[in-house]
């Protein structure tokens, strides 16, 4: 493959780096007790993201999981939204009202965070479905852990996608648990991509610590999907660095060397080592993407301390569009 | 004024509403040139075709997901269930999905969806077709609930729930769809949230729903004969109830008797009786009855149906025992 021109190559890397960044000030402000609830952090599988939403314009549309913080920001929602919405502020993408796995966006096209495994699949073909109707050039991609091929959903959402030719690119992140149950062991066939074939769709499977694996594989997609050719399903494997949620330790079910063998793949050092042997950049270079990166974290940060919570006399309202 | 079925209302109000607005479209299990498992897309084929009127496969998670999905994003899609009974299978779209995006997304998105399908016993359908699962609906904030006694109101409130910025679901009884009504040729609309008195009396207020509402009436006549003078009033929305109309009536006649063809554990009945219980306590003069069906799934043979299910004479003779007290 040749390699794309260097503002994309500095683009996927300083989102991953802003995706790392973001994930680890999170984990140590939910340390710190900032954050209320559950967050899942994407902490390992950066590439994903980055390597998709690459591709995407403002327009276009994403829905997403549980797992969702690096979707929202790769898909340009503005940082201090994000966060603010994880500290439960009224500035926050929504309000506050929803938290890490209800973040929603639509000026972003960010249909929503999912707090239900599997519902990312069929709304995010509801939103192509809508596309091609309309008339638009607009492209959806779903995406969705390995613990939700084995849902409905997935099945239902790629059959319909299919027969329906849908613009929308399925792209699993697998990265082999679903908490603690093993990908191999929930999974017959042991592989997403070949389930592509009983919905008559492309299914590739590509290596998901790779950002440029993942940007050429989701590149044609989404080009396929934007020509009216139809949906395709990307299995990436990749491997989430850190527990389920934070609190779990993430041991347990998986052994100290699995664990370590998938840190020597780190998405990051991986595609840094590559541009710097291939001379593209600088070490200067990606120091001052480096401090770029933390300055903007820190920003989101202090934004969320200083923004102001949601005022208990909205907590009823907004439940309908016309109220009632 | 002319008359017309409640199945050709539900059609008509579908039709006028896709020639209004381009957005509408419905997906459905045999909707498209088949015209609907109960006629209800008959004859619309021609005009609207394979584009608005799109036939899904048994999919109903499926097709479901993609309606919330579409209604996200600036359609207006009915998902023609069928069955009630079935939209079972597409509940976590219903409940966890459609109905909270709009107050989780802080009102950014709207979810303009309707569901609508058949629901009631009377037709030995058994277990899986006969369900009337409306108050489990109710229970879910961001859902509107809508259901339709007579074909004016069905046309009336249909159209108003494809209208809706919200996701909307309508019961319709399928011992309805033959019954006919006047319907005129003119546009109207019905709003959410209008309770209506069909019958006007003094001494009792019968408070009934759907299929109830027929046999609430009967009752009616039958006690005027005894010389007992029933209000009937039909909420025709639960989501929005209008407590007002329900209140008025009862604080008038001073006794309550619900009519409800839905289960009694914490349903349309017992609703009402806290209604009336919170704000209407000193207007009573009898004890709140409700009247619904035994909670049992469905039987299918004819006479165990018809024991499950709410009778004239059980109506009669509750309103009977209310007026001896
Ligand atoms: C329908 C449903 N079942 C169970 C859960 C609880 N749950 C939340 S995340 C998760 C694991 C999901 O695994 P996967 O899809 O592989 O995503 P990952 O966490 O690995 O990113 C489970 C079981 C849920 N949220 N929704
Ligand atoms: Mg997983």
């Amino acid at each position: 493959m040749d390699l794309p021109d260097k503002d994309v190559l500095l683009a996927l890397y300083r989102q991953m780096l802003m995706l790392r960044r973001f994930e680890e000030a999170v984990a140590r402000v939910y340390r710190e007790g900032k954050i209320p609830g559950f967050v899942h952090l994407y902490i390992g599988e950066e590439a994903v993201a980055t390597g998709v939403c690459a591709h995407l314009e403002k327009t276009d549309y994403v829905t997403s999981t549980h797992r969702g913080h690096g979707h929202a920001l790769a898909k340009g929602v503005p940082a201090r939204q994000v966060m603010a919405e994880l500290w439960g502020r009224s500035t926050g993408c929504s309000g506050g009202r929803g938290g890490s796995m209800h973040l929603y966006a639509p000026e972003y096209g960010l249909l929503g965070t999912n707090g239900i495994v599997g519902p990312s699949i069929i709304n995010g073909a509801g939103a192509a479905f809508s596309a091609k109707y309309r008339g638009t050039s607009q492209v959806t991609v779903a995406f969705f852990g390995d613990g939700a091929n084995n849902t409905g959903s997935f099945h239902e959402g790629l059959n319909l996608a299919s027969i329906w030719k849908l613009p929308v690119v399925f792209v699993c992140e697998n990265n082999l648990y679903a908490t603690e149950m093993s990908f191999l062991k929930a999974t017959a066939g042991q592989s997403v991509a070949a389930r592509a074939a009983a919905y008559a769709m492309p299914g590739v499977a590509v290596d998901g610590q790779d950002v440029l694996a993942v940007y050429q594989a989701a590149g044609e997609a989404i080009a396929r999907a934007r020509a009216g050719e139809g949906p395709t399903l990307i299995e990436c494997r990749t491997y989430r660095f850190v527990g389920h949620h934070e609190g779990d330790p993430g041991t347990g079910y998986r052994t100290q060397e699995e664990v370590e063998e998938w840190r020597k793949r780190d998405p990051i050092p991986l595609f840094r080592d590559r541009l710097l042997t291939d001379k593209v950049v600088t070490q200067d270079e990606l120091a001052q993407i480096g401090d770029d990166v933390e300055a903007h974290v820190q920003d989101a940060i202090d934004f969320s301390a200083q923004s102001a919570w949601p005022s208990p006399q909205e907590a009823a309202t907004k439940v309908f569009a016309s109220p009632l | 004024m002319r008359e017309i079925r409640y199945i050709d209302a539900i059609r008509e109000a579908q039709a006028e509403e896709m020639r209004r607005d381009k957005t509408v479209f419905i997906f459905g299990e045999g909707i498209g040139p088949r015209g609907g498992a109960f006629t209800q897309t008959q004859g619309m084929w021609d005009e609207f075709g394979e584009k608005r009127l799109i036939d899904t496969p048994i999919s109903e998670l499926g097709f479901t997901g993609v309606a919330v999905g579409a209604a996200m994003t600036g359609l207006r899609p009915i998902v023609d269930i069928m069955f009630w009974d079935f939209a079972f299978e597409a509940l976590g779209q219903i409940v966890n999905q459609a109905a909270r995006i709009h107050y989780m997304s802080n009102g950014q998105i709207k979810v303009p969806l309707v569901v609508r399908g058949v629901i009631g016993a009377g037709q030995s359908a058994g277990g899986h077709h006969s369900n009337s699962p409306y108050p489990l609906y109710t229970q879910m904030p961001g859902l509107k609930i809508v259901i339709p006694a007579t074909p004016y109101d069905v046309k009336g409130l249909l159209k108003t729930a494809i209208r809706d910025d919200d996701p909307v679901m309508v019961f319709e009884h399928k011992g309805l769809y033959n019954t006919k009504g006047p319907v005129p040729e003119e546009e109207y609309t019905i709003p959410f949230g209008q309770a209506i008195v069909r019958r006007e009396g003094s001494d009792v207020t019968l408070v009934a729903t759907s299929r109830m509402v027929l046999l609430a009436l009967e009752a009616a006549e039958t006690l005027a004969d005894e010389g007992i003078s029933a209000e009937v009033v039909d909420p025709r929305t639960l989501v929005p109830l209008d407590k007002k109309t329900i209140l008025a009536s009862i604080r008038k006649t001073n006794r309550v008797v619900v009519v409800d063809e839905a289960f009694s554990p914490c349903g349309v009945g017992g609703e009402i009786a806290a209604l009336a219980a919170d704000e209407a306590f000193y207007h009573l003069d009898a004890p709140i009855k409700r009247i619904h069906s035994l909670s049992v799934p469905t039987p299918s043979s004819p006479p165990l149906e018809k024991a499950v299910v709410p009778s004239l004479e059980q109506i009669v003779t509750t309103v009977r025992e209310v007026m001896n007290q």
